[in-house]
Formats: structure tokens, sequence, C-alpha cells
């Protein structure tokens, strides 16, 4: 619960729609519970009296009181959900706020699915226990407790024989309860893997055909789908068992109210109306105990989802401006790397830098090579201060970019990241992303430079063309061409490009490389390429190997001192070895 | 239930799960197209179980009759025993009252149980057949649909089924029960009474179709601008790192908050009018109390009446609102059920992808020989993507397919394991045409390495034996040995027994490549299809990659869509590939020579990156002129296809040999190089690729040397 109560802070805005939402429900139930006890009245000294003043005045009274009780429903209903959803929409504003302050070591924690999970059916969770608070919540128990302090001070010992069988329905309930849970995990459960199983199959599709394993398929789905079946079966059963079960305890207390009663008006102890008014009684004070009992369940899943969305807010971000930040009006481009050791995990396991010292000057190009996993995008990510290093200095112009507002130091970088993605809209929104203001002619500019613009202009909407979910299906290299245009578009002065043409044919990288070339003319260039094609021209080639710089030179220098580079160039251009 | 499955949906498919059926029976109802055809059809999946269902309706229909009794005797008891004064008649109508009760509960336990097994069995065979079906399915439906588009088919669809099956079959037949015989007890008790309470009766329908009219507006909205909205927070958290790249939290913040609000104030409509419903309703039915009440007490006072029958109105006038509300809830979700059957039927009814013909075979064996003859194909009418391509393949050839993205190297892949039928020419393996054999029985002679490497959950063993089911433990090992990737696997934390997460995310792009490659090998194919895709893999580990398809190239004929012009070299034969059309063939050096389309791809790649002396050495022109006079069959006894023949590759390969003893590199001490043995280039080649993986001849630290005992395997 204590996840779960953290999250009630944000309904604190709405103290008084909630408070007002309260008190609206509290009369409602007062009012629905008047009309049984109306009718006793109306039965006993109504009816019983022959007198038709009482019969007219309690049935009037009885309309009037329902009349009441639907306009206060109708406030309650108006507040209530004017707190949850404005609770709703406070806290998804937080979430998403604080995602939004994350670096890249809090992403790489929490995934963007993980995150869209919280943002969206943890929240609905929340929000529905919220509502539910509101309403549900409350009224049962008022309406418990109402029901049976009516029926007490009517007659108690009627009373007696429905509080025994208000703790039976609970703790039968709970029992019933207690035992499905586990049923409902492990349905989710075997829901997942059957997902898991489809999801691999649909996406794998060209595999299961290629090797010919439809059978093979149909036995694993088939498994899947019999466990699921099997313990849904189950599920279902229980429910359908424990709903008809319930309702008998609450029947038995009306045998029990109209026997028992019935004993009770024959002695002239008590009267008839009094048993048509508890018989409606005992369903209000048990109904509430049912569903009471039925909805804990909700509240540990709602507590659950507290708790991953609490994760999300109490998450904090790796890098965090100094209060003193310098703000950095124009960047030369001068970065250098001093003694820089760089771990992914704060406790300084597997570091994936190792004691790194560079320095590229204004307008140089550096190109960075290396096997996977030798620590090359780790490298890079710590120019714009995606992560910050471990040990040692990232300087750019001289500042230790820790000292620096990291916005002032990004606005004067352009990255284009391993994977190029792209945003809905149209390929000029995309291209422009960085720098929204600039013009159209800058646009073309750049999307020329990345070989963008004859393609682009290729579509029958040219510029306008929407890309993403409902828009034009960019292939992997012409997204990857958008998105170096996005990157040089911000005129940067230090070009950071990671992979980025990987998914480019040949040719296309080769003109790519060629435009780029006079692009780079005035900044400082950092290049992770596989080909080594592409780096050959570089004014510096630094490769790295294990976290370390194994080689650092010119392609003349290094492939006449270095091995690894030898063996690289070898391996793409020499022929196998024949040298 | 339902809601939640989504929910989990999503966490496993955040990009395609967006799509909320919203909370049932509320706005956002889908009509079906057929109601009648799709529920006929949705009956069918019931017949097994018509024994089952006449009883559960039929005990259905004592129940509620039954039932009915309950409030009926209440007023009796009233009447007549506890007005009267009647204790032994109080305990036998008390006794009456509890048998009902028990009745019913039984009744409606049993029936729970056997509905259980017959909605959940149904489903289960829904899904089968449904999965089944897709099976079946060409790769064009799968192109044209989303793989999360047929996922909610299996998800969301089949649970709305579902949710109609348990929760509402049984309910309806007892909920019209009730109805209709409470109107009857009612009248047949009291007639004024009776169409007193009938007065809430139009009040409720009226006040329910306003607000429901109303709500489904509001909703529709509310479903859009939440659709929007979370359209927006999923694409944002999709591209967070380029958002910090770029700085552009606070325009991402301002676009979100916006939205935010317009949700904020269109779900405070929509909700307020949507959960006005259920409680006003229960007011409605606390109004017919007091008219029930009050006239009643008029009536009895009149001697029209009795106090017993004013409690059974009561009791009747409280269950009579139930079945009316949930006859609003059943109709949407009989409605979204219905649509959810006809989009499951409307896959059920794609046809299979190409059938095989009626005598298609199974030969024994195949050797190789691929030949395409003028071969047109298209996958939409009208827009041809192959035109007339001819290619000729021999036995443990291997062909290189080169040409800009787009012009129609992967088709020609499509075209051979026929995941589509070409529309005009033939395609032949071993001489028989390919729609003669048997698909499955020819896919299973393909090896297949595709760009996107796609492995499966469960373990690195599991994964590679996925190419061969039968294999054991052993030939996994082997084969992973085979595609250089036994180092790795054995470094994992358990080895060939690690857990691949989904999608393999615990593995690097190379390595899930040589799994894949392992996975070829164990399938042992007879023809080799490979997308060579290394370009997202690091020069060390295409290393790696290269040698393992090297080993799994060896002997079979294999078809490469390459990228590396050091795959280019090796091949027997490179088809240039531009619009659907072979534009050029013929080997590495041919090609060089012609100073055609290949010659400027090849120029443009290399332009300015190797110095002269080098781009001298490998210049192909120049490699030709260059046979020694100990070879004269260099660039003679070529087959029209440009690649040279086995024949005369064994030629070649006793030429070398004879090259090795003349110059007694024949043992580790006298090992020597390419350049002191005088072994031109192209022929480097050759000792690479086969003649050392023969063992024929080893090398000894950059020096080679030949072991003749190995001769014979030749």
């Amino acid at each position: 619960m204590s996840e779960l109560k953290r999250t009630f802070r944000y309904l604190r805005p709405y103290t008084r729609e909630a408070v007002l939402a309260i008190i609206f429900l509290g009369l409602v139930v007062v009012l629905d519970l008047s009309i049984p006890r109306m009718v006793q009245t109306l039965v006993d000294e109504g009816i019983g009296n022959q007198d038709m003043d009482i019969v007219l005045r309690t049935s009037l009274m009885m309309i009037g009181a329902s009349i009441l009780s639907a306009t206060m429903m109708i406030g309650n209903t108006i507040f209530s959900v004017k707190a949850s959803r404005g609770f709703e929409a406070d806290l998804r504003e937080d979430i998403f706020k604080k995602i939004q302050t994350y670096s890249f070591g809090n992403l790489d924690d929490l995934s963007s699915g993980q995150l869209l999970t919280r943002l969206t059916s943890d929240l609905n969770q929340i929000r529905t226990m919220m509502t539910m608070t509101l309403r549900m919540f409350t009224r049962a128990p008022l309406m418990a407790i109402i029901s049976l302090s009516i029926m007490w001070t009517t007659n108690p010992q009627l009373t007696k024989y429905i509080l025994i069988l208000m703790p039976v329905t609970g703790v039968f309930i709970t029992l019933f309860i207690r035992k499905l849970q586990p049923l409902f995990t492990k349905t989710q459960e075997k829901l997942e893997q059957l997902n898991q199983v489809l999801e691999e199959n649909l996406s794998g599709i060209r595999i299961v055909k290629a090797f010919v394993r439809r059978d093979y398929e149909g036995t694993r789905f088939k498994s899947a789908n019999k466990e699921l079946t099997d313990i849904s079966v189950r599920v279902n059963q229980l429910i359908g068992v424990l709903f008809p079960l319930t309702l008998l305890i609450m029947n038995t207390g009306i045998v029990a109210i109209i026997y028992f009663g019935g004993i009770q008006v024959i002695q002239g102890s008590t009267t008839v109306g009094t048993i048509i008014a508890f018989t409606n009684y005992v369903f209000s004070a048990m109904f509430p105990i049912m569903m009471l009992s039925m909805m804990a369940g909700q509240i540990s899943f709602a507590e659950a989802s507290a708790k991953r969305i609490m994760e999300v807010l109490d998450n904090e971000p790796e890098i965090k401006e100094k209060l003193d930040a310098v703000q950095l009006a124009e960047v030369k481009g001068r970065v250098e790397f001093k003694n820089v050791s760089f771990s992914y995990r704060e406790d300084g396991g597997d570091p994936v830098l190792h004691n790194v010292n560079f320095t590229a000057e204004p307008g140089e190009t550096v190109a960075i090579l290396g096997s996977t996993g030798s620590g090359k995008s780790s490298l890079i990510h710590l120019i714009p201060r995606f992560y910050d290093v471990s040990d040692g200095k990232v300087l750019i112009d001289g500042y230790d970019v820790r000292d620096v507002e990291p916005k002032s130091i990004r606005k004067h970088i352009g990255i284009s990241l391993q994977e190029a993605i792209l945003f809905s809209g149209t390929i000029r929104d995309n291209i422009r992303y960085g720098r929204p203001e600039a013009t159209d002619e800058e646009v073309i500019e750049a999307a020329k430079a990345a070989q963008a613009h004859e393609f682009i202009i290729g579509f029958p909407e040219g510029y306008d063309t929407n890309v993403g979910q409902r828009g034009v299906n960019l292939s992997g290299g012409q997204k990857q061409r958008i998105a170096i245009a996005r990157a040089l578009l911000v005129k940067p002065s230090i070009l950071i490009l990671d992979d980025s043409t990987s998914a480019v044919d040949v040719e296309t990288e080769i003109k790519i490389e060629e435009a780029l070339e006079e692009l780079m003319k005035n900044r400082t260039s950092f290049i992770i390429a596989q080909r080594i094609s592409t780096v050959l021209n570089a004014d510096k080639i630094i490769v790295l190997d294990d976290g370390n710089i194994a080689a650092e030179g010119t392609h003349d220098q290094l492939i006449q001192t270095s091995p690894i580079y030898k063996e690289i160039y070898d391996s793409q251009l020499g022929d196998g070895g024949a040298q | 239930m339902s809601g939640k499955n989504s929910d989990n949906k999503k966490e496993a498919q955040p990009q395609t799960g967006m799509h909320r059926r919203g909370p049932r029976g509320m706005g956002n109802i889908e009509k079906a197209k057929d109601a009648k055809g799709t529920t006929l059809r949705l009956l069918n999946y019931f017949k097994e179980y018509r024994v089952k269902i006449a009883f559960v309706v039929l005990a259905t229909v004592a129940s509620s009759l039954v039932g009915l009794a309950g409030p009926y005797f209440q007023g009796v008891a009233i009447d007549k025993y506890i007005v009267l004064g009647d204790l032994d008649g109080l305990l036998r109508i008390s006794l009456m009252l509890a048998g009902v009760y028990v009745f019913t509960t039984l009744v409606a336990g049993v029936n729970s149980v056997i509905m259980a097994g017959i909605s959940q069995g149904s489903l289960m065979k829904m899904r089968k057949e449904l999965f089944e079906h897709m099976q079946l399915l060409s790769l064009s439906f799968f192109d044209k649909n989303q793989t999360g588009d047929l996922m909610s088919r299996l998800t969301n669809d089949i649970d709305a089924i579902g949710a109609l099956l348990t929760q509402n079959v049984t309910q309806l037949v007892q909920n019209l029960l009730t109805l209709v015989g409470i109107i009857v007890l009612m009248f047949s008790l009291n007639v004024w009474l009776a169409l007193a309470s009938l007065i809430v009766f139009p009040l409720m329908i009226i006040f329910t179709a306003v607000v429901g009219k109303r709500t489904r507006v509001y909703y529709r909205d509310l479903q859009k601008q939440t659709g929007g909205l979370n359209g927006v927070i999923q694409e944002t958290l999709g591209g967070q790192k380029v958002v910090i790249a770029f700085e552009q939290q606070d325009a991402v913040n301002k676009k979100f908050d916006k939205m935010n609000q317009a949700v904020k104030e269109t779900g405070v409509l929509a909700l307020t009018y949507a959960m006005m419903v259920p409680p006003i309703m229960g007011i409605l039915s606390n109004a017919n109390i007091a008219i029930v009440a009050g006239l009643g007490g008029w009536m009895t006072l009149q001697g029209l009446a009795t106090i017993g029958t004013i409690a059974t109105f009561i009791q009747y006038s409280r269950q009579f609102a139930n079945p009316l509300r949930h006859f609003a809830n059943m109709y949407n979700s009989i409605q979204s059920a219905l649509a959810g059957a006809e989009r499951i039927f409307e896959i059920i009814d794609t046809p299979p992808e190409l059938t095989d013909c009626e005598d298609a075979v199974s030969p024994q064996q195949i050797q190789g020989e691929v030949v395409f003859e003028e071969v047109d194909f298209e996958y939409v009418p009208d827009v041809p993507v192959l035109k007339n391509i001819s290619l000729h393949a021999k036995p443990g050839e291997t062909i290189a397919l080169v040409g800009p993205t787009g012009a129609g190297k992967t088709t020609i892949v499509n075209v051979l394991t026929r995941f589509y039928d070409i529309q005009k020419g033939k395609i032949t393996i071993d001489g028989l045409d390919i729609r003669n054999v048997k698909k499955d029985y020819l896919r299973s002679k393909l090896g297949i390495v595709l760009q996107d490497v796609y492995l499966f959950s469960g373990t690195v063993m599991d994964n590679i034996r996925y190419g061969n089911l039968v294999a054991t433990d052993e030939e996994c090992i082997a084969a992973a040995k085979l595609a250089n990737a036994d180092g790795f696997i054995r470094r994992l934390p358990k080895g060939y027994q690690t857990e691949l997460s989904e999608r393999a995310g615990n593995l690097s792009q190379g390595q899930r490549q040589l799994i894949s490659i392992a996975r070829a090998i164990i399938a042992n194919p007879a023809i080799l299809i490979l997308d060579e895709a290394t370009s997202s893999v690091d020069t060390r580990t295409e290393v790696q990659i290269q040698e393992a398809l090297l080993n799994l190239m060896e002997g079979r004929t294999s078809f490469v869509i390459a990228h590396r012009l050091s795959t280019i070299r090796k091949a027997d034969m490179v088809l240039v590939i531009n619009n659907g059309e072979i534009i050029e063939r013929g080997n590495h050096e041919e090609l060089l020579e012609k100073k055609g389309f290949y010659y400027n791809l090849y120029m443009s790649q290399f332009k300015g990156t190797i110095d002269d002396a080098d781009f001298e050495y490998i210049k192909p022109v120049e490699v030709y002129d260059q046979p020694t006079s100990s070879m004269p069959m260099m660039g003679k006894r070529r087959g029209p296809s440009g690649g040279p023949s086995p024949e005369m590759m064994r030629q070649r390969a006793m030429e070398i040999v004879e090259i090795f003893k003349k110059k007694q590199a024949t043992s580790p001490e006298t090992a020597k190089t390419f350049e002191e043995l005088e072994i031109p280039p192209q022929y480097q080649r050759m000792i690479q690729m086969r003649l050392t993986r023969l063992g024929i001849i080893a090398d000894n630290g950059g020096k080679l040397y030949l072991i003749e005992k190995n001769l014979s395997k030749l």
C-alpha cells in the first residue's frame, strides 16, 4: 500500500473535488438506505393503522429521496471524475517530464517499452483505483455500516443473524481470492508465453518457411495454447462458482430474516414492515462486503503499478547540471580526452574504456575503428556528455564538459546515432528537428549533402512526405541519410556520425563521403564506420581494442605500425592476406 | 481479465499495442458487417458441445424459473403464515425458500463449470485454427499485414469473443427468462401494481439512450485524443536519445502538455456521462420501490392487495433493473465479439500460399544445378520486378548478385525459394521445374541466411538445432565450430544452454549472424542462399563471419547477395543486376575488363583508397594478362557463364600441387610464402578456399606447404 499512498499526493490539488465527491456519496448512501426504512413505516404505520395519509406522505417522501439521491449521485460523479482525471493528467505529466530529464544511462536501465507501459497501463490501473476510491470504496463500507446500524437500532435480535453471516462472506471470498490470485498470475504467464510463441513465429516467418518448420511451430503453439486453456478453464470455473456461492450466503440471510423474523412477528415482538425492510438491508449490508473482498485483488495490482510508476519518478537523472555551469556561446571544436576511463555501471564494474587519451584539433576528422564492444560508441557518447566519465576528463575547447551546461554543448554538436530514429511528421520536420527555425533552403542543402535530396524529391510530396506509421516506408539507408541531414542542419562545430551509413549502399556511401568532405572542412568530425574505405582519408584514425587505444595515427602510419589496423585493412581491401 | 491481457501485450510489443478497446460497454462500438453470417459461423465452433450446451440451457431455464419463486415465496410467507401466525407453515415455506436458493446456486455453479470448459475449449480451437492457417499463408500476406495487427487478431479479437462467451451467453438466457418471468408473475399477482412498476421502465430506456448517445460521441473524441497522446508518448520514448541529443526536451514537453490537457478535459466529459448511468439506474429502481410501496399501500388499504404482494413486488423491481442493465452492456460486447470474429474469419478465409501440384516430387538427392530460364516476375500486376532473368549455376558454384538497392536481388532469392511464383519462364533445379517439386522439400534443400537475422527464444543450442531438429548436441557443436561461433558461445554464461532473451538482445549482431550460419550449416542444404549483410558488424567479427560462410559454401551451390568486393572476387560468377535485369555477367576480372556498370561500381568503391602500387597489384587486367606458360588453360576453357567448371577446378588444383612439389614446399620446415612459390593471386584464392580446407595445403605462420598424403581427397 505504501507506494500507492505516495501517489495519493497527486490528489492534493483536487482536495476540494475529492471531499465534495465523498460528501455527496455519503448523502447518497443515507438517502438510499432510508428507502427500506420508509417502506417499513409505510407498511407498519400506514397500512397497519389504516392511515392513508401516512401511506401517501411516505411514498412521496420516498420519491423525493430517490430524486435527491440521483442529484447527489450526479454531483459525486462530476467531482470524482474531475478529481481522478486531474490526478491522472498531473501524474502523467510528472512521469513524462521526469523522463525528459533522464540521461542516456537512465534510459539504458528502463527501456522505452517499459516506460511506455508505465505511462499507459500502469497509470490507468492507478486512475481506476483512484476513481474507485472516490466511489465504490467509500460507498461500500458506508452502506454496510449504515445498514447495520439501522438494522441494529430497529431489531438487534434479527441483526445478529446478519452479523454472523458477514464475516463468513468476507472470509469465504478472501479464501477464494487467495486461491485465485496465483492462478491469475499463472494465466498471465501462460498468456505471455503464448504471445511470445506467436510473436516469434510471425516475426520470423521467413525462417519458419525457409526451414519448413510449420509442424514444429504448430506443436509449440499447440502446447502453449493448451496450457493457457487449461489454466483459464480453472480460473473461470472458480470464479463461476464463487459468485453463486456468495449469493447463496446472502440469500441465507434472507431466509433467516423471513423465518426468525416471522417467528418474532407471530410472537408480537416485531412488525411485518421490519421484515420487508430487513430483506432489503440484507443486500445493502452484505453486498459491499462482497464487492470489497473482490476488489482487494485490485489493490495489489494497483500497488504493483504504483511501484513501477514511483520507480520512474524516483529515478534521478544521472547527468546533473552544475549550479555554476558555464554557458558556451561558441564552440571551436577542440576535443580532448584526458585519461578517460568509463564504465556503464556506477560501481565501476567492467570498464568499457581504459585510460583513453587523445586530442582532436578544430576542423580535424577523427575516424574510430574497432570491433564490436571495443568501446567506439561509448567513446563518442562522452563528447556530448550523454554519460559521465568514471575517471579522467573530457574537454571541449578546454572546458571540462561537466562544468558546462549540457544544452550549450549539445547545441553545437550534430550527431547521428547508430540507429536512425525518425519521428512522425514530414521529412522536412525531421530534418529540421534540431533547429526548427531553419529555412527550406537550409533543409535542402543539408539533404543534398547527405545524398537524401534526390530520393526525397522522388516522392510525390517531396519534403512534405509523411514518414512514420501513416507515411511512406523508408528503407534503412534512406532513414540514415535523413538522420545525417538532421545532424548537419544544426551547423555543428562538432559532427559525430556513429556508423551512420551501414545500411546505405556502397555507391551512395561514397557520394555521402564526398559531400561530407566539403562539409567537414570547418568542423571537428568523429566518424565510426565499419568500412575501412570510409576512414582512409581521416586526419587521425583511432583503433580501439577492448576499451584501449591500440593505435592512433593516419592511414599511412598505421598500415606500417599497427597489426590490428593491418588485419582490418587486409580483410576488406587486401586480397585475403595475400600480401 | 481482458483489460489486463491487452496491457500485457503492450509490454511485449509497445509499438503496436496502442489500440485499446476502451472500457467494455462504453462508446467505441464496432459493428459487424455480416452479423448473421458471422454468428452462424461462430456457432460452428460449438457443434461438438451440443449436448452440454443443451443441458446448460435447460438447467438455466429451470433455475431462472425456480429463482423467480424466491420473492413470491417471501410474499406468501408474510401473507399466509406470518400475518396468520402459522409457525409450521412458516418453517415449511422458509425451507422451500432455502431450497430455491440452494437449487439456483447449484445450477449456476454447475453451469459455470461446464461453460468454462466449453468457452475456453472453443477459444483454443479457434486460436489453433487461426494459427495453423497463418502458417499456410504466403509471404505476401505477411508483407501486407503487420505482425502487431496479426497478434491483435489472436489476442484482442479472441479475447472479445472469450469475454462474450464466458460472461454473457448463459446470462443472456437467464436475463431474458427473468425479465419475461417477472413481468408475467407481476401481472398475474396484481395488474395495477404491475403497470405501475413498469412506469419506470420507459424512463430507464430513454435515459440510457440519451446519455448513451452523448457518451459515445465524447468517448470517440476521448479515444482519438488518447490515441494521439499515446502516439506522442510512444514515439518520444522510442526516440528519447535523439530528443536528448538534439536538446528538444522543452519542445516535446510543450507538445505533451497540450495533448495531455485535451485528454483530461475530454476525459472528464466522457466519463462523467458514462459513469452516471449505473447509479442513476439504481436510483430509478429506488423510485420504483416508492411507487410500488405507495400504490401498493393504498391498494392494501382498499383491500385490493396484500402486504406480501408489496414485499414480492419490491424484490421483483430490484431484480428487474439487472437484466436491463445487462442488455445494454451485452449489446456492445456482442458487437465487438462479432467484429473480432469477422476479422478472424477473414484471415482463415485467405487462400493459402502457392500449393504443391498434385504430382509434385521429392527427388532423392539434389546436386545443386540451378537454372533460370527467361524468368519474369512482378509482386503487383504491371510492376515488373524481374525481367527476362536467365542464369545457370553448376553444382558447387558461387554466384554473386550485385547491384544497387531495389534492383531485384532479393526477389531472385524469393522466387528461387518459391516464396513467390514466377509469372513467366522457368526455374529448374537439377533439371526439374521447381513448381513440380514439393515446396517443403525444396525449401528443406535450400539453406538461407538472411540479412535480418532472426533467432527464437530458447537456448543457443535450440536455435542451432532449428536447422535440423534431429541433430545431436555434438552435431550442433560441430556446426557451431564450423560457423566460428563455438568460441563465443562457450564464453556465454551457460555456454550452449544460455537462454536467448527476446529478439536475442543479449547477443551482438555479429554473434547472432554466426549462430544463424551454424543453423544453416546443420540444415545441410544442397543450395545456399546468403544475404550478405555484414555491414552492421565490425571488421574483425566480419572476418570470422566470412570464414564461417566459406565453410558453409564449401561444396554447395551458393547464391550470395554480395555487398563486399572480397566476396565478389571469390565468386565463380558475378551477376550485375539493375532494374530487374541482369546487365552484366562474368567473374570479377572479366567484368572489370568490360569497363561497364560493374567497373564503375568497383572503381567508385576503391577510388583513392589504395595507393597506386597496391592498385596496380590487384588490378585484374594485369593479373589476367599474366598467365605463366605452365598454366596454359587460364582464361580459355571457361564455360559460357564465366565460372570455372568443377573439372577445370580440379585441373587447376593439380597445377597448384605441381608448383608446391616443384618448389619442394612439402613439409612445415620447407613451407614457403606465395611470393616464394610464385603463385599468381587468382590461384591464391583457390588455395585458401578449397585446398587448405581439404587439408591438402597447410599454413605454417603465413608460409604454406603441401601435405602429400591428403592428395587423394582431390
